[in-house]
């Protein structure tokens, strides 16, 4: 691919994602869902693809984003323990659009600064673990974040929280939080896309292939991972704020701080598109959601079974991914020559 | 936090806490040493642990609602296990032994993901249980309750855990299986087939932790969705202990379970899961800590 091509294929993903709703307008919400499911899985690439650290406990960022959001949301106008009490079924709580907007746009920022304080604090304690112990650390924190808020009355407890109900006069809100996702996923996009341009990328990559050769070399490996850490809960914690939104309904454990739904489909999202690139997470999510999607119309009931089932096949059978896939059968168009790995996987391991 | 007083108060409060915990503890040392014979002889960290003790809690209630006394779920679920073991090995597990911990991670993370929805499916999401029909002892005018299937299940415990370490140290597949975990390479050329080896261990894995699952269900209650716990427990009381130290297992197990019942006394019920999980962070960030501490830097 070359640039122009490349420039091309974002245009044509741009031209699609803006004129989706009005082409087809009954999928709105599921293109909504994947664009932050392409937040999800590039953010997870990040620091799982790209730095090594692989985590299956993203989904903590957007569970605390998403709960900032509401809370900051309900707060400019109600006391938040009188709305959880309320269960939000009470119609006292009205929110006008002025003021429904604002609070969207500080809860937006709120979850952002909250997502990225969690992840600051937890960095530093978490990070200087390697390997299978910072996946199973990072998978208790997620179960633990979904307890504590299941078990934290001023959040609504295990009954969840409800997103603020939209005012009548905005319209249809769906467009708007349809809209606020393609803008995320195109700012994470290009974000990232830049971030992996520059020095910082070959840091977080050396990290990636030898941890202490690097910090060998003079890397303040520390530094590096809390703040590749930090950048991916940035954009989870909006992509959170908005996400709650679009599901209306904020659940501790089922929606907020999942681990066996969203948080494990963010990491296999970016393993079916390819670790450790810009485009494989991307297309990863679009085929994920495309089959979860088909799932669950056609599988009523078995489809997290069927998920289940999805999870180990990729894992098994295809763990290079869709991207790595492709560049294994015509290396040429990627621009490599045809000589990398001719060492078989057998003589690798005499040679250790 | 106002339940810490009552503890002072009634110190036989504490002491059934304390009973309780070691009662429970007993069994997730049996899933912890199951955990350890996995992690040890095939280097995957099998996060299915908890879903096994979840599908033998299941094979004791569908006896017990068959009519069957529930006692007899412990060897049923244990055979019953053992084929799902077998199974899972043979469909999965054999493709990932020689691959990286992360992949063993996430495919054992997503079969337990497939056995928790199947159950799920099946059975529903129902809390359910299998009545032994034992009574309970009191101690101290009724402050101190002993429930008799706990006491059985302590000791069930017990047996199968020197069972399986008569099994190790004495059976000539016991053997083999050691010799797998010291050296893989070195036991296939000494003619020990690996390949059955890692299936029997897996097998035998999932066998105890089914029989723990039995006694769950009839003690305490079962669910689909109990599995992830377990597997936290497990691995917890693994990395605290360390590998192939029992006497390690059967401490930390013991110890855990009576934290975990201090902790849903004095947080409440409601936090006892969270406990759990922050505990595993605290032990893990320890851990690293400690690790740290040894790396030695030149100045």
């Amino acid at each position: 691919m070359t640039a122009r091509h490349r420039l091309l294929l974002i245009a044509a993903a741009g031209l699609i994602g803006v004129l989706w709703p009005v082409l087809l307008p009954a999928y709105t919400i599921q293109m909504a869902e994947l664009w932050l499911f392409i937040v999800f899985a590039l953010t997870w690439d990040l620091v799982g693809g790209q730095m090594g650290y692989n985590s299956f406990g993203n989904v903590v960022f957007v569970g605390v984003g998403m709960y900032a959001c509401a809370v900051v949301q309900v707060s400019i106008l109600y006391s938040v323990s009188a709305y959880t009490a309320a269960r939000g079924g009470g119609t006292e709580f009205v929110f006008p659009p002025d003021a429904y907007l604002t609070g969207l746009g500080l809860g937006l920022a709120a979850g952002a600064v909250a997502a990225v304080v969690v992840a600051l604090c937890l960095g530093s304690l978490v990070l200087g673990m390697r390997g299978h112990y910072f996946a199973i650390c990072t998978l208790g924190l997620g179960v633990a974040a979904g307890e504590l808020a299941a078990g934290w009355d001023w959040l609504g407890a295990g009954a969840g929280m409800t997103a603020p109900p939209p005012p009548r006069e905005i319209g249809d809100t769906n467009m708007l939080f349809y809209y606020m996702s393609l803008a995320l996923a195109a700012v994470t996009f290009l974000g990232l896309g830049w971030l992996y341009r520059t020095r910082f990328v070959l840091a977080i990559n050396a990290i990636r292939d030898d941890e202490d050769k690097a910090e060998a070399m003079g890397l303040d490996t520390t530094r590096i991972k809390v703040t590749a850490w930090a950048i991916g809960a940035l954009f989870l914690g909006v992509a959170g704020g908005i996400y709650g939104n679009l599901k209306r309904f904020i659940d501790p454990t089922e929606v907020a701080f999942s681990g066996a739904t969203v948080g494990v489909w963010m990491v296999l999202m970016a393993i079916l598109g390819g670790k450790g690139t810009l485009w494989g997470p991307v297309i990863g999510a679009i085929v994920f959601q495309v089959t979860k999607e088909f799932f669950w119309t056609f599988l009523l009931g078995w489809q997290r079974v069927a998920l289940g089932v999805l999870i180990v096949l990729i894992v098994v059978f295809f763990p290079q991914g869709i991207l790595g896939w492709v560049r294994e059968r015509f290396p040429e168009r990627f621009g490599h020559t045809v000589e990398p790995d001719t060492v078989p996987a057998a003589a690798k391991d005499t040679v250790q | 936090m106002s339940n810490i007083s009552i503890l002072f108060q009634a110190p036989p409060l504490a002491l059934q806490l304390v009973i309780d915990g070691f009662l429970i503890g007993a069994i997730f040392a049996l899933a912890a040493y199951g955990m350890a014979l996995v992690w040890g002889v095939m280097n995957i960290i099998n996060i299915t642990q908890g879903e096994f003790v979840m599908l033998g809690g299941f094979v004791a209630v569908v006896l017990y609602e068959a009519g069957i006394h529930p006692l007899w779920g412990v060897p049923a679920a244990a055979a019953v296990l053992y084929a799902v073991g077998w199974l899972t090995y043979r469909a999965v597990i054999f493709r990932i032994v020689d691959r990286d911990l992360f992949t063993s991670l996430l495919a054992t993370f997503g079969i337990s993901i497939i056995l928790q929805q199947l159950m799920n499916q099946v059975f529903g999401a129902d809390v359910r249980i299998a009545e032994a029909g034992l009574g309970s002892w009191f101690f101290a005018d009724g402050l101190v309750t002993i429930s008799q299937i706990k006491v059985v299940g302590f000791f069930i415990c017990l047996g199968m855990g020197g069972g399986l370490l008569l099994f190790l140290k004495r059976s000539r597949l016991g053997q083999a299986i050691r010799a797998t975990a010291q050296n893989a390479r070195a036991a296939r050329v000494l003619g020990v087939d690996t390949d059955r080896v890692y299936a029997t261990t897996y097998a035998l894995n999932a066998a105890i932790c089914g029989a723990a699952g039995a006694l769950v269900a009839m003690a305490y209650t079962i669910h689909p969705y109990i599995g992830l716990p377990y597997t936290i427990r497990s691995f917890m009381i693994v990395v605290i202990a360390g590998l192939g130290n029992l006497a390690g297992v059967v401490v930390a197990g013991l110890g855990l379970g009576a934290a975990e019942y201090f902790a849903g006394f004095i947080l409440g019920a409601q936090f006892q899961l969270a406990f759990v999980f922050l505990l595993l962070v605290v032990v893990l960030v320890v851990r690293s800590w400690r690790l740290a501490m040894k790396r030695q830097y030149l100045k």
